[in-house]
């Protein structure tokens, strides 16, 4: 146990700071499995943070809340599908002056809907709820971006294994030539999957101001959160399923950081909100030397070995933030 | 399905690649379409397809004119092309490559069909294998089965051959004379004569981007040559032997991994003043070999001996090797060896000035003026090295040699380059340098080998087959053992 | 030139319209605010001293980055660079008993070494370890923060309370001396110009700017050149790590005369997209520097006298960017 925290409590705990990171990085990797890196997240999931609690806070329904947040993160990714894809413009450059200017953008037009109570989404009651152990009732309460979390990471690894789509945006990923020369329209896949990653980019934006965080302000509490989205698909190796884990494990080290606070009265609260963002680069740096040293050994022929390593596959599409000009 | 070009021209910027090309394929038959390099045939097929657009022209698909404008309309209407590098998705499985472009169907449906199919032509496929550790052969394999599952009624091939193995070879022709047969239109794109004398009825021929003769079977090679090469290709008479000094570079035992099948159990000894041809298929081993001379990559075991000294390990091996006077020109300029938006004075201080801190101006223009003038490259100090054509970034880059180097290493040194620059570059090679050093160089083209080399290595799968002065061998040997026939040995 | 006049135009033209749509759509008189930005960059000396005292760093910062650009890095990890440069200095400042003129010169030295290494240990992830430089610099961005921190609420608190305002403040002697009326530091614009200089020179005339050039453009056929790439990443990264400890000795000693959490400010990041904007020319920086600087002053009181958050500048900087950025695209594009 750490500090006062039960372990069902740990698993709750983890499980909530853990869904919109997910998101977020679930909808990055889309983009970035078609070619494009979009590096404006750390901005746009502020953004649409803010964006979704002002609609909600107006018009008083969560719903309308988190579909601005989509809308919003669209928006930027219109820019950044534009600029990358039909201008080839450095996608590094566009994103960062993007990410930067979108959280101006946020702390701006929010300025108003500073620390002011507004719609939450809170944690929903399973209908089996009553009939379960009480650990079990205290990890499951949560609310429904957890359980849209977990099916989305379902739905996209299923979208890129066994979709005709998700077969057609990878082709467009690792080499947008033969995608064109096969009949394919890379231009129009890889803007699809900027415009969808960045929807869900918003969606887990809104899943800070309406749920997570509840709230607006400056700082609003997930600035950095887009970096280590980014760091995560790179270093998760582009499977949805390893960058889940990435996020969760990102989500125990912010948790377990604010129980260790209290064993530690000497260290100021502010480190432990502060470590777990290099803790979290440098595990997955780390990560990344010891994965690139077995992936060289080859392909497997066990069917298990195959299997695993489908699960947990990472490469980098062959395309990434390269831009395609038709011949 | 009769495929009708009528007038098609087409130009990229200032350069005309096609002018005025009209020629008819019947179905049922293989036309062939042959040329040097930069004849224009890769354009006109990539036209048909869709891939690149034409300037002007039109073309007949059974007497209807067809909107071709992207590769999707051409396969709609039943075009499908077998490009030359394989266009495929290496890191994606056999079933997958196989099933992208084609229409809608269930994962079983595919599993079945391209089962069917590859039992149909013989070829031997996993399904679930990365394409990326399949041979280009095996790749092309694929590619040829998915065209045909999206009922293609016309096939382009372009130079099919290249890089695949004989026994590959000998499963693809009478495949391509069934489907022939079947009825399906074929394109053969080559510069291959045999192989366009074994397979097709009718033969176009294009030089210049323009259409110089046509002819059906049986053909008269001297004809396709001279409508090839303007003129038959006569080589200046061979220059005599160098005399052979002392060892300079030596290679014991080497292991080494690199290209498709790395580089086993190498023992090279090369002599001053040697010129050896590298030959065998693209990726047989050539360019490793090439490499780990120039110190680029480091053997796994074994060592290489430059000048009595033996090369360390790791980065440091390539500025070794350049101290001691070897100097490398890899095969791709501006991806390996030049810098696109840097100016020529800007490639001499980058090359000459060692030690110093700051740039001097007039004196790399002056060496510069003397290199443009001495090696006749059409360009100016300020202009950039991707302003250049293929063949005076060939002339910079030797400029650009050390002028001491005691030994080069070519890789491919007349790749992309026309007849008059490539054996400029070659009378350049033999007459300026010092008889003494030593030159190495790899070449897809055996006449250029013949023709140049005093000893000729063949490289097959990683392995020397054969290691011999040219004088003593023939084109039938050389021929055997690039592709695996070892003669006399059991 | 007549067309970069057109390109100009049209990029103010976007770029004001963009801010006039924000303004319009969080309710504000547009025109006002813009007024009460100038106003508040240029009404008077004091403004205007504060503008050239955050045009300093801006200025290091970009001077440092033309290098890593240059090699074609991304040193993303300049922010992180600028605080530790400003932990350097206060390390040395907090020494007692020694001379402040001597104090101030070793902390000036330390304060590049700290930024220098920073940089160095991003590079050298990058060149040993294959962790793209974003990354590597990312993360250390966000241990110096977290090193911050510890700090000041840590071994350098406050004598009685530590808080978020930092440690105690300098003894006088140690603060960069400014002219009477001016607010800025008469020392940092020195070093400032002197580094702007330094900085044309190296990459104009010497060969390490031509080798960074040759670097960035094709790392594989640099090393045909006997030039190793990995040598001039970490020295580029080391300069560049150089400039923004410099800046963060001048934030320390000119600016804030103590060690604050946010020592940094963002003009990391800000110069990034200043360096962007400038098209990696360096005639333009010390312009568009001054420009980013103003903004930054004269939003300063934008909360007080028309309750709009001073984020505002930051909106106008990067769409600067993005607008450049478009234009160049719809160029190139033709």
């Amino acid at each position: 146990m750490i500090g006062e925290l039960s372990l069902p409590m740990l698993i709750a705990s983890v499980l909530a700071a853990s869904a919109p990171l997910i998101i977020i990085a679930l909808g990055e990797t889309l983009a970035e499995k078609s070619g494009v890196i979009n590096l404006s997240l750390d901005g746009v999931v502020l953004f649409a943070a803010m964006a979704a609690f002002v609609v909600a806070k107006e018009t008083d329904s969560l719903l309308l809340g988190f579909l601005a947040g989509g809308c919003a993160g669209m928006l930027t990714g219109v820019i950044v599908g534009y600029f990358s894809i039909y201008l080839h413009l450095s996608q590094v450059a566009v994103g960062f002056a993007l990410s930067l200017l979108c959280r101006d953008l946020a702390y701006f037009l929010g300025n108003p809907y500073s620390r002011i109570q507004g719609p939450t989404m809170l944690s929903s009651k399973l209908p089996f709820y009553d009939s379960l152990p009480s650990s079990l009732q205290i990890i499951l309460s949560q609310p429904l971006t957890v359980w849209l979390a977990l099916l989305l990471v379902a739905i996209i690894y299923y979208f890129f294994s066994f979709s005709k789509a998700g077969l057609n945006l990878r082709s467009v990923g690792e080499n947008p030539a033969a995608s064109f020369a096969r009949g394919l329209n890379p231009a129009k896949i890889q803007m699809l999957a900027v415009l969808g990653g960045a929807f869900l980019v918003g969606i887990g934006g809104a899943a800070y101001s309406l749920s997570l965080k509840p709230g607006w302000g400056r700082p609003q509490g997930a600035e950095g959160i887009g970096w280590i989205g980014l760091a995560l698909v790179i270093f998760g190796g582009w499977n949805p399923i390893r960058v889940a884990l990435g996020a969760t494990l990102f989500a125990f080290l912010q948790v377990s950081g604010i129980g260790l606070q209290d064993l530690f009265p000497g260290i100021p609260s502010q480190v432990f909100q502060t470590a777990p963002f290099p803790l979290m680069i440098f595990t997955l740096i780390f990560m990344h030397f010891s994965t690139s040293r077995s992936r060289k050994q080859g392909y497997s022929s066990s069917r298990l070995q195959r299997l695993a390593g489908k699960l947990f596959m990472s490469r980098a599409p062959k395309g990434l933030g390269q831009s395609y000009r038709q011949e | 399905m009769d495929v009708e070009f009528q007038h098609i021209s087409k130009n990229f910027g200032q350069v005309q690649a096609l002018t005025d090309v009209s020629l008819t394929a019947r179905s049922s038959t293989i036309h062939g379409l042959i040329g040097e390099n930069g004849a224009g045939k890769s354009t006109l097929m990539k036209i048909l397809t869709g891939y690149q657009s034409k300037s002007s022209g039109s073309i007949l698909l059974d007497g209807v004119e067809a909107q071709l404008n992207n590769p999707s309309q051409a396969s709609n209407l039943g075009i499908g092309m077998l490009y030359q590098e394989p266009m495929d998705f290496p890191p994606l499985t056999v079933l997958e490559n196989f099933s992208l472009g084609t229409p809608r169907q269930s994962r079983q449906e595919l599993h079945f069909a391209l089962k069917t199919l590859s039992i149909r032509f013989g070829f031997d496929l996993d399904p679930d294998l990365p394409v990326e550790l399949l041979t280009v052969g095996e790749r092309q394999q694929i590619e040829l089965l998915r065209l045909i599952h999206c009922n293609i009624k016309v096939l382009i091939l372009d130079e099919p051959t290249t890089g695949i193995s004989p026994a590959q070879k000998e499963a693809l022709f009478p495949a391509l004379k069934q489907l022939a047969a079947d009825g399906l239109t074929i394109l053969l794109v080559s510069h291959k004569l045999e192989e366009v004398a074994n397979l097709c009825s009718e033969v176009t021929v294009l030089r210049h981007g323009k259409l110089t003769h046509h002819t059906a079977a049986p053909f008269h090679f001297p004809k396709l040559l001279t409508a090839m090469f303007g003129f038959v290709p006569k080589r200046k008479d061979k220059g005599s032997a160098r005399d052979k000094g002392s060892p300079i570079l030596i290679c014991k035992n080497i292991e080494a991994s690199g290209e498709r099948q790395g580089l086993h159990q190498c023992d090279i000894t090369v002599a001053e003043g040697e010129i050896i041809g590298l030959a065998g298929l693209d990726g047989a081993g050539q360019s490793t070999f090439l490499r780990l001379a120039a110190g680029l990559i480091s053997p796994d075991q074994g060592k290489v001996t430059l000048f009595n000294n033996s090369l360390p390990h790791g980065a440091k091996a390539y500025i070794r090797a350049q101290e001691l006077h070897t100097s490398f020109i890899p095969a791709d300029r501006l991806e390996e060896s030049l810098f696109a938006g840097i100016s020529l004075r800007d490639h001499f201080s980058l090359r000459e000035e060692h030690g110093m801190f700051w740039q001097s101006r007039t004196r790399t223009r002056q060496r510069t003026e003397e290199a443009i003038t001495t090696f006749s490259i059409k360009g100016t100090p300020e202009d950039l090295a991707e302003d250049l054509s293929g063949g005076n970034q060939q002339r910079l880059l030797l400029s650009l040699l050390n002028r001491n180097s005691r030994l080069i290493l070519l890789e491919n040194p007349t790749r992309g380059l026309d007849i008059q620059s490539g054996q400029w570059i070659w009378q350049h090679l033999r007459d300026e340098l010092s008889p003494d050093t030593a030159i190495i160089f790899s070449s897809p083209e055996l006449d250029e080998i013949l023709h140049y080399s005093d000893r000729i290595i063949v490289f097959h799968d990683g392995n020397i087959v054969l290691d011999s002065a040219v004088a003593d061998t023939s084109h039938g040997a050389i021929a055997a053992a690039m592709t695996g026939m070892r003669e006399g040995t059991p | 030139m007549k067309k970069l006049i057109i390109d100009i135009l049209l990029g103010s033209l976007l770029v004001f319209s963009f801010t006039s749509l924000v303004l319009l759509i969080a309710g504000a008189p547009v025109l006002d605010a813009f007024k009460h930005i100038w106003l508040g960059a240029f009404a008077s000396s004091i403004k205007i001293s504060q503008v050239l005292s955050v045009w300093v760093p801006l200025t290091l910062c970009s001077c440092g980055l033309l290098f890593t650009f240059r090699a074609n890095l991304w040193n993303i990890g300049i922010e992180g660079q600028v605080t530790m440069g400003a932990i350097g200095a206060m390390a040395v400042l907090r020494i007692p008993g020694i001379d402040p003129t001597l104090t101030l010169c070793l902390a000036f030295l330390t304060s590049m070494l700290c930024g220098g290494a920073w940089g160095l240990f991003a590079g050298l992830l990058k060149t040993r370890g294959g962790v793209h430089e974003i990354f590597g610099g990312l993360g250390l961005n966000f241990v110096s923060q977290g090193f911050i921190l510890w700090l000041i609420f840590g071994p350098w608190k406050r004598p009685g309370i530590a808080s978020m305002s930092g440690t105690e403040l300098l003894n006088r002697k140690l603060w960069l001396a400014s002219l009477p009326g001016w607010r800025v530091a008469t020392a940092g614009i020195i070093i400032t110009i002197t580094i702007l200089i330094l900085t044309w020179l190296f990459l104009q005339k010497s060969r390490l700017g031509l080798k960074l050039k040759a670097i960035g453009q094709n790392p594989k056929a640099a090393l045909l050149y006997a030039i190793s790439p990995e040598r001039y990443y970490l020295q580029s990264i080391f300069i560049a790590g150089s400039c923004a400890g410099i800046a963060g000795f001048i934030q320390t000693t000119g600016v804030y005369h103590r060690l604050i959490p946010s020592i940094s400010s963002g003009y990391g990041y800000l110069a990034l997209l200043l360096v962007m904007l400038s098209g990696y020319k360096i005639v333009l920086i010390p312009i568009l520097a001054f420009f980013f600087a103003s903004l930054n002053v004269g939003a300063i009181q934008l909360p007080i006298v028309l309750q709009l958050d001073s984020a505002l500048a930051g909106v106008i900087q990067g769409c600067c960017v993005l607008c450049a950025l478009f234009i160049l695209g719809i160029r190139h594009d033709r």
